[in-house]
C-alpha cells in the first residue's frame, strides 16, 4: 500500500502540496479531484518518487520511499503519466515493457513475460491492436495500450493521472469499469479525475485537493454532503436519483 | 488469439529487411575490394588478401582498399547507431553526432592528441571519445536547462561546432603537420586510413555497438519520456549519460580516422526508422548495416564518379545530406503547426 504522511513538495509560502496524509487502500478506487493546479498530478508523482519532496514521508508497504530503488517501487506501484509519448512501436511490444522492472540477466524479456503482456492486453480489451503501431492508433486505442502496460506491470498498486481525458464518454466509462474490475480484484487503483459524476459515481473514495492542501477525504457521498465540493470549484454540485443510482450535475452558482 | 500472426508478421518482415541488408552490407563491401581506379581482376584481388607473395595488386588490395573498406563499413555503422542513440536521449529527431556538436568535439580532441602525441596513433580514439563527450554533456546540459525546443537544441549544437572547429585551426594553424595523416580531416574521407588507425578504433567501436544493442529495452523507455521511464523503474538520468557515453564512444572513435564526416547519423536513422518503426532492438541493428551499406557505398561512388580522380566521400554525403536535412527541418516545422 502507498501512504503518504505530512507530504510537503515545493518550496517557500505557496508549496505546491503542503501537509498531505493520506493512504491508497487495496481494493478500493480512489478519486483525486481538484481544480486545475491544485497538485493532484504532483501528489501522484510524489507518492512514486518521481519527484524530489521537501518534508513528510512516503511509504511504500510500510517502507520509506527512499529507501527503495526505483526498480522496487516500480513492482510495487505503476504509474500512467498525464503526457503520454507516442512511439511508432508495436502495442504488444509497448505493453511487454510494463514487465521491465522484473528484467534480469540476460536483459531478454522471458515467456513468462510475453504471456503476462497478452494476458493484460487482453484484460484491457486491447488484444486486436496488438501487432498495430502506437502511431497509428486513435486516441482511445491507445488509452487501452498504456493501460493494458500498467496491468503488465502486475502491481499492487496502479496510479493514473488522468485516464479518461480526451477519450470518448464510452471509452471513460470503459476506464471506470476496468478500474472497478482491478479494485475487485484486491488492488489499489487511483485516478486523477476531471469528470464530477464520473468520479463521484465510479470511485469508492475521493481525496478533494484545492490550493494544494487536502480539502476533503471521504466516500463520495460524504464529500457531497459536506458541501466542500461547491466551495472548490465554484459551482453548485446537486444530484438526483435514476434507477442506475446517483446522478451527479454541476450548475452556475447562484448569484 | 487474433494477436500473435500480426506481431509474428511484422517480426519476420523485420528478419526479412535486417537479410537484405546484411546481403547490402557484404555487397558494398565486396564490391568497395573489386573496384577502383585502378583494375585488379577478382581473382588477383583473392590472392592479394591471402597470398603472401609481394605483388602490386597485393599491395593496393591489402594497404589501400581492405582498410578503406573496413573504415567505411565501420565509421558508417558507429556513426548510424550514434544518431539513433542522441535522438532518442535528447527527444530529437534533428539531433546527430554531426549536429549537436559531437563530432567536432570528437575532431578537435583529436587534432589536439595529433599535435601534442604525434607518434601516438593509438591515443587518438581515446582523445576523440572525451572531445565528443565533452560536446554531448554540453548540449545535454543546454537541452535540460532551457527545456530546449527541437531547433534552439540544433542551434546550440551549430555553436558549439563553431567553437571547437576554430579550435581545430587554431591547431592546425600552429602545427600545421599534426593532421598530416588526414586527406582533408574537416571534410573527412577514408582515404589513407591505414589497419593501424583502424584498429584501436574498431576495439572502441565494435564493443559498444554490442553494448548499445544490449541497452535497447531502456532506449525503448527513455522515448515514452523521462516519468514514464523513472515510473517503470528505470533510472532515468543514468541511463542518459551511459546512452550519451556510448555514442560518444562510437562517433569519437569513427571521427578518429575518417574524419568530421556528417549526415550519416542524420539519414540513416531516418531512413531506417521508416522501414522498421522505433523499436530500438532492430532499429540499432539495421543502421548499423545501413549506416554501413551508406558511407561504404558513397565512398566507392566518389572514387568511381570521376576516376581517376576521387571526391573525399565527406563532400558527397554533404551534397546528399544537406538537403536531407533541410526537408526535415521543413517536416518538423509543418508537423508543429500542424500538432
Amino acid at each position: 500500500m502507498v501512504e503518504v504522511r505530512n507530504l510537503l513538495v515545493g518550496y517557500g509560502e505557496a508549496p505546491v502540496l503542503s501537509d498531505i496524509s493520506l493512504a491508497f487502500p487495496p481494493g478500493q478506487v480512489t478519486g483525486v479531484l481538484g481544480p486545475n493546479g491544485c497538485g493532484k498530478s504532483t501528489l501522484l508523482k510524489a507518492s512514486l518518487g518521481l519527484i524530489p519532496i521537501q518534508g513528510g514521508q512516503v511509504l511504500v508497504d510500510g517502507q520509506d520511499l527512499a529507501t527503495l530503488s526505483p526498480r522496487e517501487v516500480a513492482q510495487r506501484a505503476a504509474y500512467l503519466a498525464q503526457s503520454r509519448s507516442v512511439p511508432s512501436i508495436t502495442a504488444r511490444r509497448m505493453v511487454l515493457h510494463g514487465r521491465f522492472p522484473y528484467l534480469s540477466y540476460p536483459r531478454r524479456y522471458r515467456p513468462e513475460d510475453y504471456r503476462m503482456a497478452d494476458q493484460a492486453l487482453q484484460w484491457a480489451d486491447a488484444s486486436d491492436l496488438a501487432g498495430r503501431s502506437m502511431d497509428r492508433l486513435s486516441g482511445g486505442q491507445r488509452q487501452k495500450v498504456y493501460l493494458a502496460m500498467a496491468l503488465a506491470q502486475d502491481t499492487q498498486t496502479i496510479l493514473m493521472d488522468e485516464p479518461t481525458t480526451f477519450l470518448d464518454i464510452s471509452h471513460q466509462l470503459e476506464v471506470m469499469a476496468l478500474a472497478r474490475r482491478l479494485a475487485n480484484l484486491g488492488r489499489a487503483v487511483v485516478l486523477v479525475l476531471h469528470d464530477l459524476d464520473l468520479a463521484l459515481r465510479g470511485c469508492d473514495r475521493i481525496a478533494l485537493l484545492s490550493g494544494g492542501s487536502l480539502r476533503a477525504l471521504g466516500s463520495p457521498e460524504e464529500v457531497f454532503l459536506n458541501g466542500v465540493l461547491d466551495e472548490v470549484f465554484h459551482v453548485r454540485v446537486g444530484r438526483m436519483n435514476t434507477e442506475e443510482g446517483w446522478q451527479y450535475y454541476c450548475s452556475p452558482l447562484p448569484r | 488469439m487474433k494477436s500473435l500472426p500480426t506481431s509474428s508478421i511484422q517480426r519476420s518482415n523485420h528478419n526479412f529487411i535486417v537479410l537484405c541488408l546484411l546481403g547490402l552490407f557484404l555487397a558494398v563491401g565486396t564490391l568497395s575490394l573489386l573496384l577502383g581506379p585502378e583494375s585488379i581482376a577478382p581473382g588477383q584481388v583473392l590472392q592479394g588478401l591471402f597470398d603472401p607473395a609481394d605483388t602490386i595488386a597485393r599491395r593496393i588490395v591489402l594497404y589501400v582498399r581492405l582498410p578503406r573498406t573496413l573504415a567505411g563499413l565501420l565509421a558508417g555503422a558507429a556513426l548510424a547507431c550514434a544518431g539513433v542513440i542522441v535522438q532518442v536521449v535528447l527527444s530529437n529527431p534533428l539531433a546527430a553526432p554531426s549536429t549537436i556538436g559531437v563530432n567536432s568535439g570528437a575532431g578537435l580532441a583529436a587534432a589536439l592528441c595529433c599535435a601534442l602525441l604525434p607518434t601516438n596513433l593509438t591515443a587518438v580514439p581515446f582523445a576523440a571519445f572525451a572531445g565528443a563527450f565533452l560536446g554531448a554533456v554540453t548540449v545535454l546540459a543546454i537541452a535540460q536547462r532551457t527545456g530546449a525546443s527541437r531547433l534552439t537544441l540544433v542551434l546550440a549544437g551549430l555553436a558549439i561546432s563553431g567553437i571547437f572547429s576554430a579550435g581545430v585551426d587554431t591547431i592546425l594553424t600552429f602545427v600545421p603537420e599534426s593532421l598530416n595523416g588526414y586527406s582533408d580531416f574537416r571534410i573527412g574521407g577514408l582515404d589513407g586510413v591505414s589497419l593501424k588507425q583502424l584498429k584501436p578504433a574498431a576495439l572502441l567501436i565494435l564493443p559498444a555497438l554490442l553494448a548499445s544493442l544490449s541497452l535497447h529495452n531502456e532506449l525503448d523507455l527513455l522515448a515514452l519520456g523521462q516519468e514514464q521511464a523513472q515510473a517503470l523503474g528505470l533510472s532515468a538520468k543514468k541511463l542518459r549519460l551511459a546512452a550519451l557515453g556510448l555514442s560518444s564512444v562510437l562517433a569519437g572513435a569513427a571521427v578518429s580516422f575518417c574524419g568530421l564526416i556528417g549526415f550519416v547519423g542524420l539519414m540513416v536513422p531516418h531512413i531506417m526508422r521508416r522501414l522498421v518503426g522505433e523499436e530500438s532492438g532492430p532499429l540499432l541493428l539495421t543502421c548499423a548495416l545501413g549506416g554501413g551499406v551508406v558511407l561504404c557505398g558513397c565512398d566507392l561512388l566518389a572514387r568511381l564518379l570521376f576516376a581517376p580522380y576521387e571526391l573525399p566521400v565527406g563532400i558527397l554525403m554533404s551534397l546528399l545530406g544537406g538537403p536531407f536535412f533541410i526537408w526535415l527541418l521543413l517536416r518538423s516545422r509543418g508537423g508543429r503547426h500542424s500538432g
